[in-house]
């Protein structure tokens, strides 16, 4: 069976290259613009693994990944930062949260899907 | 006029004065009696029944002679901005109650030579206060036509019973409170008032008599000027003549300054210093005014009057013998006026230099000791109110069987005399440091006693026996002890020849007493504090030094006896926070006994003060150099802490603007840090999709060619993106910094709107929106072109950016309103939510209700479009309440 992989993130272009590689990974893609649409489909789909931008219109990242740490039956679900906020306190903050891995855009697509599927492994 | 009228109109105007008083007494805050007009006018004093009734008779008998009395104030008032100056100032400094504490402080709390001056001043003044009493019982009796008859007694003569009132008048007012140096308001607005009644009236008798009875004043000197004598009238005949004026001159010079009376008005009554300013022009108008009517009235006296009426009395005589008894009450009620306020200020000073430089020093203090404060209060008070009743009563009977025979002019003379003896210890212990109070003791000693005895004997002896034998033949009948001329000088009249003897003797005594001798090292002190005063005021209670033991809780009790529980509390407390010390210290410093001495004197005295302090602490004995290199030091020292305080005073100023920059660049630092951050993220969103999509291509070799061309596209579109975004973060930086320059050229409005439609235009047809411009007349103004070009472009692109998906319309209007050009871009899309409007201009602000494709704006168009018309002193703003669509407009100042 496929596993599940959540893109959110509202610039089009990155989502357009990371949808691409992970369908390619043999990935079921699920596509949300902001954090509002990842809950909704985290909680229809339940996904193995959440990629996730940090600054979002409407709900951002941090709120969204709270969502699922705080639900039981989402908690399990790994949540994988993926944004351009790079300072040490802001990293720190993500992990804090309960983030599985805090990765830095801009990303090279192979470590990309390195660190997902040590992840999921 | 019948006399029990008389006496009912005086009883009646007492009471107004009485009332008037009373009313100063409760609005003592008020302006209209603490101006500099009632002070000046309180100085007025000096007139006393003497200037108004005496110098009429002088001039009548000795022609211009009146007039030195006037011209020593006249001469001395010009020095009372630099002299009066610092006497007031040392006063009030020292809490000083009277002329004999100023005395008797400057030669170190001198108690001997305060009582000595106390004694003086009574002795001058209670005859010059008696002459006062003789006036108002001659002019009484004048206007009643009654004849005196003293074998009726006492009880019996009106004038007894008016000096009783005049007690009663200025115990009640002039004793309210214990500190002798709390301002009389009362009495000084009645002093200030009747000065002001007893010069109109006068006036209005010389009017009377010159323009009148007579056809104006040159009528009168025709008349006068063909009868006998009328040249021994109006010239200084000799050179004898010349020296009895300038002595004149100087006695009355002296007695401006040191009359009792005078001090208590100019020094003790002073508010503020800077009313001496009124009064330097003001009192010598006084004089003046006072004097213009006086050789005419005497002249006019000589003339319609015969030998038997005294020419004192002239301003009344006139009236009255030409039936005008209303005007003569007048003049009555103003010599009266004149009469009260002497009397008045006269006792109430003399009362309290008996009080606090006779009584207290010298009696008393045993039994303040003992004493709780409100008994030593009302002690006080009682000592103040018996010596007014004892001086009154004194004066009344001195005149009573004393001083029926002398005329208003020579007692007063006498007393300028005794007075003046005051002189060269006063005048130049202000100037001189090295004067000591045992030159101060033995000068006043031997004036007086000469004064006495070329003066005061030769009349009282004349007055008792009526022989002239002493006068005429001298002590001994020794030719060179003759009382009216000494050693053979013989010219001179008798106040001036006792005035050249004594003030010689008394000056020569005191400078070479003080050249001879070595002070006390406590005199040396305050000789220093009054000779340098400004210097030394700055030192305030430092100024004395005082070496000794002494515990804070003796030195409150004796304070407790005489101010109270609670005025010793609130003293002390202020003095402790003033020099930062510990409440509950329990040694006292110099500068605390400093300032209780300070607080007692004006209660009792500076001599009873320093004896009372001293009782409790024991003093150790310093040298006078000592004392002079202590005080020497601490002028330096405190030089020294200025300059430090100053140089504190701006480092703390300094450390303030620092902090303040400081605090200013660590804000703009964090603004910097955000701006720096946001710009980041912003250049960094693009270039992950540029590095991302090239990453794939390049190492995806399958990639089908329809994706790899869409992701060249992509990479594309990120590279314009991202050099836009360079573009207007570099221009918002130009504009927010201000290094950018604005072009302003006059341009017309229509055709810069014009040329941002036409480069919009094809993005706009490709989408299918229409735009269109309403247009008005042309308006011309001076902007910025390319710069309102950038703003519209930015404003129609965004109005194309959210206008609906079909039938998209931009709609641009303009126009002008209060001075200013305003333009519009409307579109008809979904509007602005009500959450944006308050950022929708903060620079990378997107609003979050774009979420259904991603905008292509950097963030930075409408903040960069909100410096651009903050620059032309314009307005942009974003239009609220809209039912369809958004509404951008600016506004542009026109004209």
């Amino acid at each position: 069976m496929n596993r599940k992989i959540l893109i959110v993130d509202d610039e089009p272009n990155i989502v357009m290259t990371l949808e691409y590689t992970f369908k390619k990974n043999n990935f079921d893609v699920y596509i949300a613009r902001d954090g509002g649409e990842a809950i909704e489909i985290v909680k229809s789909v339940k996904p193995d693994v959440v990629l996730l931008d940090i600054m979002m219109p409407n709900v951002d990242g941090y709120q969204t990944l709270e969502f699922i740490k705080s639900n039981n039956e989402l908690r399990n679900i790994k949540v994988v930062f993926l944004t351009a906020k790079n300072k040490a306190s802001d990293i720190d903050k993500g992990l804090k949260l309960g983030a599985d891995k805090y990765l830095l855009k801009p990303f090279s697509i192979k470590k990309i899907v390195t660190e997902i599927n040590e992840l999921l492994n | 006029m019948n006399n029990y009228t008389l006496f009912l109109i005086i009883i009646i105007y007492l009471f107004g004065l009485f009332f008037i008083a009373f009313i100063a007494e409760r609005n003592i805050k008020s302006k209209w009696v603490n101006n500099s007009y009632v002070y000046a006018l309180s100085l007025g004093v000096y007139c006393s029944a003497w200037t108004y009734y005496g110098s009429v008779g002088i001039a009548a008998t000795s022609g211009i002679y009146f007039l030195p009395i006037y011209l020593g104030p006249l001469i001395a008032i010009p020095l009372w901005i630099v002299v009066m100056r610092k006497i007031i100032r040392i006063s009030k400094q020292h809490k000083i109650s009277s002329i004999a504490d100023f005395i008797s402080l400057r030669y170190g709390n001198s108690r001997f030579l305060g009582a000595l001056v106390t004694i003086v001043c009574v002795l001058g003044i209670v005859p010059y206060i008696s002459l006062q009493l003789k006036a108002v019982s001659e002019t009484f009796i004048i206007m009643t036509g009654r004849e005196h008859n003293t074998s009726l007694g006492i009880l019996s003569d009106s004038t007894f019973y008016i000096a009783v009132i005049l007690a009663i008048f200025s115990a009640f007012y002039g004793t309210q409170t214990t500190d002798a140096t709390i301002k009389r308001k009362g009495i000084v607005a009645t002093v200030a008032l009747e000065s002001v009644i007893k010069l109109v009236f006068f006036l209005i008798v010389g009017v009377y008599v010159t323009f009148f009875l007579f056809d104006g004043t040159e009528d009168i000197y025709n008349q006068i000027s063909v009868t006998d004598g009328f040249e021994k009238l109006v010239t200084i005949d000799s050179l004898e003549s010349g020296f009895n004026w300038s002595f004149t001159i100087a006695l009355s010079f002296f007695a401006i300054f040191l009359l009792p009376r005078q001090f208590q008005v100019t020094v003790l009554e002073n508010t503020r210093t800077k009313h001496l300013k009124k009064a330097v022009w003001l009192f010598p108008l006084y004089l003046l005014l006072f004097n213009v009517f006086v050789i005419f009235i005497a002249w006019a006296g000589k003339l319609q009057l015969d030998e038997s009426f005294n020419p004192e009395y002239y301003t009344l005589f006139l009236p009255l013998q030409n039936d005008n008894t209303l005007l003569a009450l007048l003049v009555f009620l103003g010599g009266f006026s004149a009469v009260i306020s002497m009397v008045v200020v006269s006792t109430l000073a003399l009362s309290t230099m008996v009080s606090n430089n006779l009584i207290i020093p010298y009696g008393y203090l045993d039994t303040f000791i003992k004493g709780q404060s409100a008994e030593n209060a009302t002690y006080i008070k009682t000592i103040r109110r018996v010596s007014i009743f004892i001086l009154i009563i004194a004066a009344y009977l001195f005149y009573y069987y004393f001083s029926i025979q002398l005329s208003l002019y020579s007692i007063g003379l006498i007393a300028f005399v005794v007075i003046s003896q005051l002189a060269p210890s006063f005048f130049i212990g202000l100037y001189w440091n090295r004067g000591s109070s045992k030159a101060a003791i033995i000068g006043i000693l031997i004036g007086f006693m000469i004064t006495v005895y070329t003066l005061i004997l030769p009349f009282t002896i004349e007055g008792l026996t009526g022989s002239r034998e002493f006068t005429e033949n001298g002590m001994f009948s020794l030719e060179i002890l003759k009382p009216h001329a000494l050693f053979g000088i013989d010219f001179l009249t008798p106040p001036a020849h006792a005035f050249f003897w004594s003030i010689m003797l008394n000056l020569l005594t005191y400078l070479i007493i003080s050249l001879t001798s070595k002070g006390h090292y406590r005199e040396r002190n305050y000789a220093e504090m009054f000779v340098d005063s400004s210097n030394f005021s700055s030192l305030q209670d430092n100024a004395l030094v005082w070496k000794g033991k002494a515990y804070v809780a003796d030195i409150k009790n004796v304070l407790i006896k005489f101010l109270g529980e609670e005025r010793t509390e609130r003293a002390l407390n202020l003095f402790f926070e003033k020099y930062k010390l510990s409440k509950s210290a329990h040694m006292a410093d110099a500068r605390l006994v400093n300032f209780s001495e300070k607080l007692l004197t004006g209660s009792i005295g500076s001599a009873s003060a320093k004896i009372l302090i001293s009782s409790v602490v024991k003093e150790e004995e310093i040298s006078l150099v000592e004392v002079l290199k202590i005080l020497e030091e601490s002028k330096e020292a405190k030089a020294v802490n200025r300059v430090l305080t100053e140089k504190s005073n701006e480092l703390t100023e300094l450390t303030g603007q620092l902090q303040e920059a400081n605090n200013e660049l660590i804000q703009k630092d964090k603004q910097k840090d955000e701006f720096l951050d946001t710009v980041a993220h912003e250049l960094k969103t693009p270039l992950t999709g540029i590095r991302a999509a090239t990453e794939l291509i390049l190492e995806d070799e399958e990639m089908p060619s329809e994706i790899k061309s869409q992701f060249l596209q992509n990479i594309l579109h990120d590279s314009d993106r991202l050099s836009r975004l360079i573009n207007n973060i570099l221009d918002f930086e130009k504009l927010s910094t201000g290094r950018d320059k604005l072009d302003f050229v006059e341009q017309n409005i229509l055709d810069t709107i014009l040329k941002a439609v036409n480069s919009t235009k094809h993005i706009a047809s490709k989408k299918g929106i229409t735009i269109d411009i309403e247009k008005e007349k042309n308006y011309r103004l001076k902007y910025d072109e390319d710069r309102i070009v950038q703003v519209l472009t930015n404003l129609i692109s965004n109005a194309i950016k959210f206008c609906g998906p079909t039938k998209g319309r931009v709609h641009i209007a303009y126009g002008v309103k209060d001075n200013f050009i305003e333009v519009y871009v409307r579109d008809n899309g979904k509007g602005i939510a009500e959450e944006d409007f308050d950022y929708i201009f903060d620079k990378f602000y997107q609003s979050e209700n774009q979420n259904i494709i991603k905008p292509l704006g950097s963030g930075l168009g409408l903040a960069i479009s909100k410096q651009i018309i903050e620059k032309h002193n314009g307005i942009i703003w974003a239009e609220k309440g809209n039912k369809i669509g958004a509404t951008f407009g600016f506004k542009l100042p026109f004209k």
